[in-house]
């Protein structure tokens, strides 16, 4: 089983990680025009709202939460020295699970029986939701399952995590997980890998700039002032505006 | 002062006949693609109508444009914390229903279908998922009041006028509509551009064209809902949204964008006004007249200071040139005789709008009730001649009065609710007719063409310089294109010594649907 470990928990990671890097960075130079959420709100506009909106709220806050525990193993411990805040955090997470998982439900049915959506939807747009659906599936089973999720993937998980990133990868505890948290942590960086194929791109260029910049934008040719300005040294590339 | 120059338009909405010719252009050159088969860059509605999509002035459905905020505007149903909050699920979002479904026609059945009892018929199919359909609507199923009770009865410009009155324009005698073309506004102060969370629209500095970059567009969709004249698309396959570009590569080659230039009833106008962009904001937000305020903007390009700023600004001579040529300039400014549509929405638009004179100007009156209710057909029930349908100028200002279409309804179109602005327009194009009758037919006299003129501030000098560009404009009076100066624009895109040796310039990446 050695070799198995070696190549979920080592070998897939560095392989999603430099696929992902790579692959995003290829695909936001080299394929800006499909850099795009793909929206289909235009096409049915109802049923995804009670599939969308339950769905990325609460993936986005599990998310962050993951993120904390991983980045910040000592605060999430804090956090919990107390019963009733980890049965807060515990309580409250697997709420949200439950509600990404019925909200991506609703997506999976409405794309699979809404015609207008089916006509823009591919394959891969289904492989992605199916395994989406699993990986919360799994998410929710550690949690109920192997409690407390919070306490141990700070003080067991984070360290591993952290492994990958120091180039010196430590796999004993993983190893000795039960199989379903084996997995869903394996199928995680399935997901990190899929994210250059998939429309998954869009959490990448979520607009917060759009929180700092002003309301109007307006373009031009050429930096006009700097053009006109006899101080302004020649360049092979004039000076833009934007 | 920050002088900039604006490629803007004038329909004289006298003249439109309702063809489509332009939509039609505009159709065959941009949107003919997958994706964009329901999108109509340039459509010409029937007035009174709901229009495409359905209903899009009705702001408390769409919540598009501006709305005021104390001292400031603030837009309605995007912006900063509205557009990121609604991002997942955008609630006021037009869908395809609201436009309607494009569809063709099964023409190979009507050919290869197997021999039979009943003859083969090419059935309507959805071009979004290729099944049969039926065809419930279209992107002008209004047009000349058709379906009047689905359609014209749903006009949310109808909200201003009292019950009485709404009732009074659909009785079929008094029935009356006029064409309304058109196209983006490519607006001063654009709620699409504030819209846009990726910042992907942009209003280019030189001549004012509203713009969406295709590679930075990721489908938020927030443009649709805060563009108030719903002229921006959302491509539903390639997912990236859509809008007329004013036909910029024919402007930069000097020739008239292709509605304009297939303009059948030659309604068309185009050129370049010179404005003060420091005052955009203030102007937007203001209290009062707001189209007064929107014209006192646009500045004089005679104006010995302003050619001045607008030089030191950068602006080209040539572009100057083409202001003081400026047909635009003239109807809007000079003249005031154009209009935009709906300043309430706080966009400034730059379209502008000559209000029509028939059937606003005809009134219809009823000599003698009993003489008319003997002489009436009992059974065809044709109304003879005593119903006088009245284009005579015997008393002047009486018939503006005595509409028979609301000034209520074109002031909600055009003016914001003022009558008043609209009926001194109406006043005004009457005014010409008046004097040039006097003119050229003889049978009016010049007292009273006289009155007309000081009536309406004209002078006939004016009088006859508004006939002449109403009526006989040649095509180079009707678009003064200035140049493009391309020689700076070419660098915008590439270097040329970087693509020496390629295949060419633009998209070197096909436009299809990303993963």
């Amino acid at each position: 089983m050695t070799w198995l470990y070696n190549f979920l928990f080592i070998a897939l990671p560095y392989v999603a990680l430099t696929v992902f890097l790579i692959g995003t960075i290829y695909r936001y130079r080299g394929t800006k025009f499909k850099f795009s959420s793909l929206s289909s709100e235009f096409l049915e506009g109802k049923k995804l709202f009670w599939g969308s909106v339950p769905f990325h709220w609460s993936i986005i806050i599990l998310f962050f939460q993951h993120l904390t525990a991983f980045l910040l193993p000592d605060a999430i411990l804090l956090w919990n020295a107390q019963p009733l805040r980890l049965l807060i955090l515990e309580v409250s997470s697997f709420i949200l699970g439950i509600t990404a998982f019925v909200g991506l439900f609703f997506l999976i049915f409405r794309r699979t029986t809404t015609s207008r959506v089916r006509a823009v939807t591919t394959s891969m747009d289904l492989i992605l939701e199916g395994i989406l659906f699993i990986q919360i599936f799994l998410g929710l089973w550690v949690a109920y399952g192997y409690r407390w999720g919070s306490s141990w993937f700070a003080s067991a998980l984070s360290p591993y995590l952290k492994s990958i990133f120091y180039l010196n990868p430590q796999i004993d505890v993983v190893a000795a997980a039960p199989l379903v948290i084996q997995l869903h942590i394996a199928l995680a960086f399935v997901i990190v890998l899929l994210v250059p194929f998939t429309r998954l791109v869009h959490l990448l260029v979520y607009p917060l700039a759009y929180l700092w910049r002003p309301y109007q934008r307006v373009m031009w040719y050429w930096n006009k002032d700097k053009i006109r300005n006899p101080k302004t040294p020649w360049t092979l590339f004039p000076p833009k505006n934007n | 002062m920050d002088i900039r120059s604006q490629v803007s338009m004038v329909f004289h909405l006298d003249k439109c006949i309702g063809c489509h010719t332009c939509s039609i252009a505009c159709k065959n050159i941009w949107t003919d693609r997958k994706g964009a088969e329901y999108m109509w860059w340039n459509n010409v509605e029937t007035k009174p109508g709901t229009g495409y999509p359905t209903k899009w002035e009705d702001q408390g459905i769409y919540k598009g444009g501006w709305e005021k905020n104390g001292d400031s505007i603030s837009l309605k149903g995007a912006g900063k914390f509205k557009g990121l909050f609604n991002i997942f699920h955008n609630p006021h979002l037009p869908v395809l229903d609201d436009y309607y479904e494009p569809w063709t026609y099964k023409y190979t059945d009507l050919i290869e279908s197997p021999e039979g009892d009943d003859q083969p018929t090419a059935r309507p199919v959805s071009l979004i998922t290729g099944k049969p359909i039926d065809i419930k609507s279209g992107p002008n199923w209004d047009d000349d009041l058709s379906g009047s009770p689905d359609y014209a009865r749903q006009d949310p410009n109808l909200e201003s006028l009292s019950p009485g009155e709404r009732e009074a324009m659909f009785q079929l005698e008094r029935m009356a509509f006029y064409y309304l073309p058109r196209i983006c506004n490519h607006c001063l102060n654009p709620a699409c551009v504030a819209s846009c969370p990726s910042g992907a629209i942009y209003k280019r500095g030189e001549d004012g064209v509203v713009l969406i970059n295709q590679k930075v567009c990721r489908a938020w969709r927030m443009c649709v809902t805060a563009c108030p004249y719903k002229k921006s698309y959302y491509n539903w396959s390639t997912g990236k949204s859509e809008k007329c570009i004013l036909c910029y590569p024919r402007l930069e080659a000097g020739l008239a964008p292709a509605c304009m230039h297939s303009c059948v009833g030659r309604i068309r106008y185009l050129g370049v006004m010179l404005y003060d962009a420091d005052k955009v904001q203030e102007i937007a937000a203001s209290d009062g007249d707001l189209v007064q305020n929107q014209l006192d903007m646009i500045l004089n390009p005679f104006d010995e200071e302003i050619i001045k700023a607008a030089k030191a600004n950068g602006v080209a001579d040539s572009t100057i040139k083409a202001a003081q040529n400026s047909p635009v300039y003239k109807f809007v400014k000079e003249w005031g005789i154009a209009l935009p549509l709906h300043p309430e929405f706080r966009t400034l638009p730059m379209l502008f709008y000559v209000p029509p004179l028939l059937p606003v100007m005809a009134s219809i009156s009823e000599k003698n009730n009993k003489a008319q209710s003997e002489q009436l057909d009992p059974i065809a029930k044709f109304w003879d001649d005593q119903w006088l349908y009245d284009t005579s100028t015997e008393e002047i200002w009486g018939s503006v009065d005595q509409v028979r279409f609301p000034m209520k309804y074109m002031a909600s179109l055009f003016t914001n609710g003022d009558e008043e602005k609209v009926k001194d327009v109406i006043r005004k194009l009457m005014a010409v007719r008046i004097h040039r009758r006097g003119k050229t037919v003889g049978d009016i006299d010049s007292v009273k063409v006289e009155k007309v003129l000081s009536d309406t501030r004209m002078s006939a000098d004016t009088a006859d310089e508004i006939y002449y560009l109403t009526s006989l404009a040649k095509f180079d009076d009707r678009f003064v294109i200035p140049p493009a100066h391309r020689e700076q624009a070419f660098e915008m895109l590439e270097h040329t010594s970087d693509m020496k040796g390629a295949t060419g310039f633009g998209f070197k990446e096909a436009p299809s649907r990303g993963m």
